[in-house]
């Protein structure tokens, strides 16, 4: 079944388009690790799929569990259980990022963590970082950390994860990526997984590898052998040997 | 004056409103306390414990007591500035009188309260402030005016001597009403190695409020900070603003502000700092946002260098909340007005001061009391 399902998607920045026509969807229950030169718009498509205000989506429909959320504004989204770890997370003076968690459980500041919580905050690392501003300070590994440390304690279905791994030293990628693994094996949630890096890989189990590719998403199985062929020949031509070779879905409908 | 308390014979409400501006009922918890009811001083009492350290008198009954106090009178705030100055020169009903003795370490807060019950009062004080040399002490100062007066009016004339190597905290909690007028002149000075700061809490709507404290570093390597946070509401008017005049050696001065602005608030923010010495260092940081189109908001910083050797600096910004700030909320779940709010609360959070611990989280409280109760 497809738990999420663009359809004929235009996405504009103040009036401009970024992504045009695009039309994919994403197997529940599966990680998809996309792949993408910079600047081909990865980032935008999540900020769309999350309904971010400054990503307008000019024409075209988003379905989620048989939903129409296209409309819908980034709270409404999130509670239905989509929820991203950003690439560039904002700094919010004052908002610690305790706090913070403590909300995503339904606590109040003065409430504690159970030793559970307190064990994965622990194993994140980010026990001492529990009452400094969010993101204030953070060096780019420890922002990644609390992003997502925070996606999982927010419990979703759908999890967008941009870059994850950049910046990341390897063994808090082998933290980051094994904690992830493990929560979407528990729950049995879905991934888009953007990276640059074939490591994560290592640990987050992904059926589908995805190239978004001059304004066309393509998905194909067997991401490893993908982002190989990605490094030996290019995004091009991964795309177009596997097109011939195993054929793919989602291909773009150009208009 | 009575060593009694007499806070405990108020009527309660005004009790009531007195602990919401930040007065501790419990006195134990205080090195001393005054409190000045519209034009009668009610209480000036000095915790046991801080006997022999602190004195605390009625101004007036202090200048009766020790006539050559008048050398500090009308000396860092000039008589003649404005007609509110003139005004209390004329005639004042009281004030504050408190003198840290030498070495004197209160590690209690010291708390004032000035308050106005009458309507159509003109409240009229005089304090004054002598931290002695090597002294280290913290003042929380609540001025509030009783939310069913309607008409009524402050002049606050503080003067403030920190003596070399004294450390003087001062915090300054205004709760006046929507139709207080209000105008608090105030001068400080600042000796060698002496370090001053004064941290101002506005959270209540005011009428019409102006204020411009000036501190003078005059010694080597003084040390002055302003620190504020200002919550412009109900078409307050508030035209807040302080100045730092570095004369000493490697004097410092530093500036913080905080300010929100909206349902038709009107907020002027200034600062100046002068230097005037060698090696004098300075910055300046103002954030305010703008919450509706009814309000205003304008930031003045001034910087003024007269040495080779000075080093001033400056940081300002006023506009609207991030919307990127509050998307990234929204997509944990938060809706638009709930993090709109995390992020007023914390744009306003007093760790920006850099306090002490304790202080720090006292004003916590007493910021959390006044938000709630409006
Ligand atoms: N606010 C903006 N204003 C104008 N153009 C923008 C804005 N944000 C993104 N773009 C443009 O949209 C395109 C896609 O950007 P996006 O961030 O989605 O790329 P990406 O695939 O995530 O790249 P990377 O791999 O570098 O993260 C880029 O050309 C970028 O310059
Ligand atoms: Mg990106």
């Amino acid at each position: 079944m497809d738990i999420l399902e663009v359809k004929d998607l235009t996405v504009t920045i103040q009036g401009k388009p970024i992504l045009k026509n695009l039309n994919f969807s994403l197997k529940e229950g599966a990680s998809h690790i996309l792949f993408g030169p910079n600047g081909s718009g990865k980032s935008t498509l999540i900020g769309a799929l999350l309904g971010l205000p400054s990503y307008e989506i000019a024409s075209g429909k988003i379905f989620f569990m048989g939903q129409d959320i296209t409309s819908k504004s980034a709270d409404e989204r999130a509670k239905l259980g989509i929820v991203a770890s950003f690439q560039n997370p904002p700094e919010i003076a004052g908002v610690k990022l305790g706090d913070l968690l403590k909300l995503f459980l339904g606590k109040t500041p003065e409430e504690d963590f159970s030793p559970e919580e307190q064990k994965l905050i622990e194993a994140f690392r980010l026990t001492s970082f529990l009452d400094r501003d969010i993101n204030v300070g953070f060096s780019g590994g420890e922002r990644k950390r609390s992003e997502i440390l925070q996606l999982i304690f927010l419990k979703g279905k759908l999890l967008l994860l941009d870059e994850p791994d950049s910046g990341v030293d390897v063994e808090s990628l082998k933290l980051i990526a094994s904690q992830l693994q493990r929560y979407i094996e528990q729950t049995g949630s879905t991934a888009l997984l953007i990276t640059h890096k074939g490591d994560i890989m290592d640990y987050i189990k992904a059926k589908y590898g995805c190239i978004l590719l001059n304004g066309a998403f393509h998905c194909f199985t067997d991401p490893v052998s993908m982002y190989r062929d990605i490094k030996n020949y290019g995004y091009e031509e991964c795309v177009a040997c596997r097109r011939r070779k195993t054929g793919g879905w989602n291909f773009e409908q150009r208009k | 004056m009575s060593k009694e308390s007499e806070l405990t014979k108020l009527p309660h409400e005004i009790l009531k409103e007195a602990q919401q501006a930040g007065i501790e009922a419990d006195e134990k918890a205080r090195a001393a306390t005054f409190f000045h009811l519209n034009q009668q001083t009610v209480q000036a009492k000095i915790n046991e414990y801080f006997e022999g350290k602190i004195e605390l008198l009625d101004t007036k009954t202090a200048l009766k007591r020790y006539p050559e106090l008048e050398q500090y009178m009308w000396k860092l705030v000039d008589r003649d500035k404005d007609e509110y100055t003139r005004k209390v020169a004329a005639g004042y009903s009281g004030g504050y009188f408190i003198r840290i003795l030498p070495k004197a370490e209160i590690t209690f807060p010291l708390q004032s309260c000035l308050m106005i019950t009458e309507r159509n009062l003109e409240q009229r004080v005089h304090n004054l402030i002598i931290a002695e040399e090597n002294s280290n002490a913290h003042i929380i100062t609540s001025c509030l005016q009783h939310s069913n007066v309607e008409r009524a009016a402050h002049l606050g004339i503080s003067e403030i001597y920190v003596k070399k190597g004294a450390s003087l905290n001062f915090t300054m909690i205004h709760q006046w009403s929507e139709n207080t007028f209000v105008r608090p002149r105030t001068g400080v000075e600042i000796g060698d190695h002496a370090a001053f700061v004064s941290n101002y809490v506005c959270m209540r709507p005011v009428r019409d409020m102006q204020m411009y404290p000036v501190a003078y570093c005059n010694g080597a390597e003084a040390r002055v900070s302003f620190n504020s946070i200002l919550y412009g509401q109900r078409n307050s008017q508030l035209d807040i603003g302080s100045k730092a005049v570095l004369n000493g050696k490697g004097s410092k001065a530093e500036m913080i502000s905080r300010a929100i602005a909206r349902e038709g608030a009107k907020m002027i923010l200034r600062g100046l700092i002068e230097g005037n010495s060698p090696d004098c260092k300075g910055h300046l940081e103002c954030r305010g946002l703008i919450m509706d189109d009814e309000s205003f908001m304008q930031s003045i910083p001034e910087l003024i260098a007269r040495k080779k050797g000075v080093e001033i600096t400056h940081e300002a910004a006023v506009g609207k909340i991030s919307e990127k700030e509050v998307a990234y909320l929204m997509t944990r779940r938060l809706s638009r007005d709930q993090a709109t709010s995390l992020i007023i609360r914390g744009f306003m959070d007093v760790s920006i001061l850099g306090l002490p611990p304790a202080l720090s989280r006292e004003i916590k409280r007493i910021i959390e009391i006044s938000t709630e109760a409006t």
